[in-house]
């Protein structure tokens, strides 16, 4: 085993201001008197980064007031304006790609190396891509003028706080809405810097809000009687809530929710990169992957000899510090997160599967849980059905592909689902069945903003990337 | 009891009977056809043969066949016993949509549209009856019509709706709809309209449980379909009070979608949309001024009843 020196990334790259107000209409501003202030903490040592602002319902009133004021002159632009404002903004963030990766690691834990070489560049990619949709929306095939619904109440996770804002704003912009866009409690960091990256883009005031806060925050933006257009990604469970509060009214609807996805390996697929398959599927960004690869459905043929692959590969994972080069696993997002990841997996002890991790030694600061797989899980277990959200990875068999197929469908979710095998007819057939919105074939946790991506049954509805992700935008 | 029971006077055997028969013959007329009796011919009273007609039951429409409410509930439209679904009827109705699901959606899409063009010619032949229940010829023309719109689009949608993503790597990558699955539709009241939600839905493959409001032209375009090879349960029709029966369709946990174009009070409209957030169900709200049904559907009504699957494949040697 080799050794590695610590490769630390600079942290001095970035300017992270003591504190941060609401962007609205072009503005950072104070919060109004029903608004008030949280502290942004760094996952991986607990240190404060920044005191950021609650947004009060007052201030979610102006926003709104700001984005329906834009909307007009916004949705009037001809679309070769729109999309040069987004070209605009793809391109700084290119520029500004550094920062905002080191920021990114920072503010959410996860390893500099994915920021910078996967999140970053799909983010500047995905506004390349709906930059060019701007003025060629009568081809996208919703009709012939198809038309902005409004002003979009837009509310994103904390597991990737920059590419999911990249998601939502830029199909909404492209299409002629404007947008008031609350990122995540405990990530707030880089979509207030994105704030900044319109201002230099002189991009319109008001076309773009940023409001910050928890919950209350999220559910009173997305109440707001003032909104033509709700998209969320998060916990099936808000997903639900949000449903409930928009029924009844003509609030469109785009939910991105939870998964619990089958990864399945057949007795045909080549071990190594089924391993490398496995890996990334479950432990990249820490679990904290919608589209997870948590559940492992390995034919019982090959168990043995996979199981034991796959943990000689998990003891060369390095867990530790973000910003060095050289993590493969970085911090849990937050302390609350972290709680639930130990309780499921205690749960998961406690209902007879075998646990097993690497010996590895985490860090005494900051919020940490070692790559970990359950080994002996039935379909009955609460690992096997509850999303966990982290770096555990529950390890199911099966004999033959119909029991595969039938396995991976035994979920109230689905969002995606994995398989590794070297026969086209068997991936082809099983892909078909398998009820899941994306569906990687010798590959994992591939994406890219051509490519639309979203869940069938409680894994939500509507798809973002692609062509299809203009569709949640549009009248 | 629907309001079809309270608020039209029950009308005498003899006077419906002449009622029809003078459709029948306005429908003959129009086509010149007068050797060949269509079923609906069956009508014909007693004044004009001299027999004792012989009167259709309206029952429900499940898995293939023509059951009884179970609850052995009927209510009186235009002076037939209908069948008044019940909870029980429409819990049974998703089994059979549900059982019938996977094969009908792993038809091939061929031969899904040669049977909504089955159910088109079945339709067209049955014309007459339709017009004897009411229903005015123009709209079971365009009734036909639309059906041979969709079965045209079961081998098309997949291409327009769907299709390869250029995605920035060596990947093999592509987008195809499938249906969601079973589908609950609040059918609104014309004849054309219970035709315009059922034909997008299962054109691609999904199954339904249709609650309607217009019982005797339902259960007589059940009639047709049970003899144009639609295989049992791909269509199921439940007829009574809709506010009485869709929020069963609503909360229950195996239906994947809600149809709410037939609903008319915004109060269970939305009521039926927060029962549905329970399992994530996609709705379809009713329209918010009402639907023109002679004009051109659009895709929407097929896409908002299908989910998209990307398949990923690395290209490599």
């Amino acid at each position: 085993m080799f050794e590695y020196a610590p490769a630390p990334e600079s942290r001095s790259v970035v300017d992270i201001a003591p504190s941060y107000g609401l962007f609205i209409d072009g503005e950072f501003v104070p919060p109004a008197s029903s608004g008030g202030a949280f502290k942004t903490v760094n996952p991986a040592t607990e240190e404060v980064l920044a005191e950021v602002s609650t947004a009060g319902p007052e201030d979610i009133d102006r926003a709104v007031a700001a984005a329906r004021r834009a909307s007009g002159p916004w949705s009037a632009l001809p679309g070769a304006e729109r999309a040069k404002y987004l070209f605009r903004i793809a391109r700084i963030i290119q520029e500004r790609s550094r920062e905002l990766a080191v920021l990114e690691s920072l503010d959410n834990g996860k390893p500099i190396r994915e920021s910078r070489d996967v999140d970053l560049p799909l983010v500047a990619a995905h506004f390349f891509y709906y930059a060019g949709w701007a003025d060629k929306l009568r081809y996208a095939g919703f009709g012939d003028n198809p038309r902005p619904l409004g002003v979009a109440a837009q509310v994103i996770p904390w597991n990737f706080p920059l590419l999911m804002l990249a998601w939502k704003i830029a199909p909404a912009l492209a299409t002629g809405n404007t947008v008031v866009l609350k990122p995540a409690e405990t990530t707030p960091l880089s979509a207030l810097f994105f704030a900044d990256v319109c201002r230099q883009a002189d991009l319109p005031p008001g076309v773009v809000n940023i409001v910050t806060g928890a919950g209350d925050a999220g559910r009173t933006l997305v109440e707001h009687p003032g909104v033509d257009k709700v998209a969320f990604t998060g916990s099936t469970e808000v997903g639900r809530q949000i449903a409930r509060s928009v029924a009844g009214t003509r609030k469109r609807l785009t939910l991105e929710l939870g998964g619990k996805a089958a990864n399945i390996v057949f007795d045909d697929a080549p071990i190594d990169q089924a391993v490398e398959g496995i890996v990334n599927g479950i432990f990249f960004n820490q679990g904290h992957v919608c589209c997870a690869g948590s559940r492992l459905l390995v034919q019982e043929s090959i168990a043995e000899e996979l199981l034991e692959s796959l943990k000689r590969r998990m003891a060369t994972l390095r867990v530790g510090d973000p910003l060095d080069k050289n993590t493969d696993v970085g911090a849990i997002n937050s302390a609350e997160q972290l709680e639930r990841i130990r309780t499921l997996s205690d749960i998961g002890a406690e209902e007879g599967a075998e646990r097993w991790s690497p010996p590895c030694t985490l860090p005494s600061q900051g919020f940490w849980f070692a790559p970990t797989i359950f080994t002996g899980v039935t379909q009955a277990h609460r690992i096997a059905r509850e999303e966990i959200f982290g770096p555990v990875l529950s390890v199911l068999t099966f004999r033959t592909p119909d029991e595969a197929i039938e396995k991976a469908n035994n979920t109230p979710y689905g969002l995606s689902a994995g398989i590794w095998s070297d026969k086209g007819s068997q991936i082809l057939a099983v892909a078909d069945k398998l009820r899941a919105g994306v569906v990687w074939a010798n590959t994992f946790n591939k994406f890219d903003p051509t490519s639309p991506f979203g869940g069938y049954k409680e894994s939500g509805y509507g798809r973002e990337g692609g062509r299809h992700g203009l569709e949640a935008y549009l009248a | 009891m629907p309001e079809s029971s309270s608020d039209r006077p029950r009308k005498g055997g003899s006077d419906k009977s002449a009622g029809k028969a003078v459709a029948v013959r306005k429908a003959a007329l129009a086509k010149t056809v007068t050797a060949t009796p269509v079923p609906a011919a069956a009508v014909a009273t007693r004044a004009t043969s001299g027999r004792l007609t012989v009167r259709k039951t309206y029952k429900l429409y499940i898995g293939g066949a023509f059951p009884r409410s179970e609850s052995g509930r009927t209510y009186l439209v235009d002076g037939d016993n209908v069948a008044l679904a019940s909870r029980k009827d429409a819990r049974d109705a998703v089994i059979a949509a549900r059982k019938a699901q996977p094969k009908w959606a792993g038809a091939t899409a061929y031969n899904r549209g040669q049977v909504l063009y089955r159910v088109a010619e079945m339709l067209e032949a049955r014309r007459a009856e339709f017009v004897a229940l009411g229903v005015p010829a123009a709209e079971v023309d365009a009734a036909v019509d639309r059906w041979v719109w969709y079965a045209g689009w079961s081998d098309k949608i997949a291409q327009v709706h769907g299709g390869a993503n250029p995605v920035a790597g060596p990947f093999f990558n592509i987008s195809a709809p499938e249906p969601t699955g079973v589908v609950g539709v609040v059918a609104p009241a014309s004849f054309l309209g219970l035709v315009s939600v059922i034909a997008p839905a299962i054109v691609t493959g999904n199954t339904v449980v249709v609650l309607t409001a217009t019982p005797q032209a339902a259960v007589t375009l059940a009639e047709v379909l049970a003899t144009s090879d639609v295989p049992g349960g791909v269509v199921n029709i439940l007829t009574g009070n809709a506010a009485e029966t869709a929020p069963w369709l609503a909360s229950h946990d195996d239906v994947n979608a809600l149809d709410l174009t037939g609903v008319t009070d915004p109060a269970l409209a939305a009521d039926l949309e927060r029962s549905a957030a329970g399992s994530l169900k996609r709705v379809v709200r009713p329209p918010a001024d009402g639907t023109d049904f002679t004009a051109d559907p659009g895709l929407g009504p097929m896409t908002a009843l299908l989910e998209i699957k990307t398949v990923w494949h690395p290209k490599g040697f």
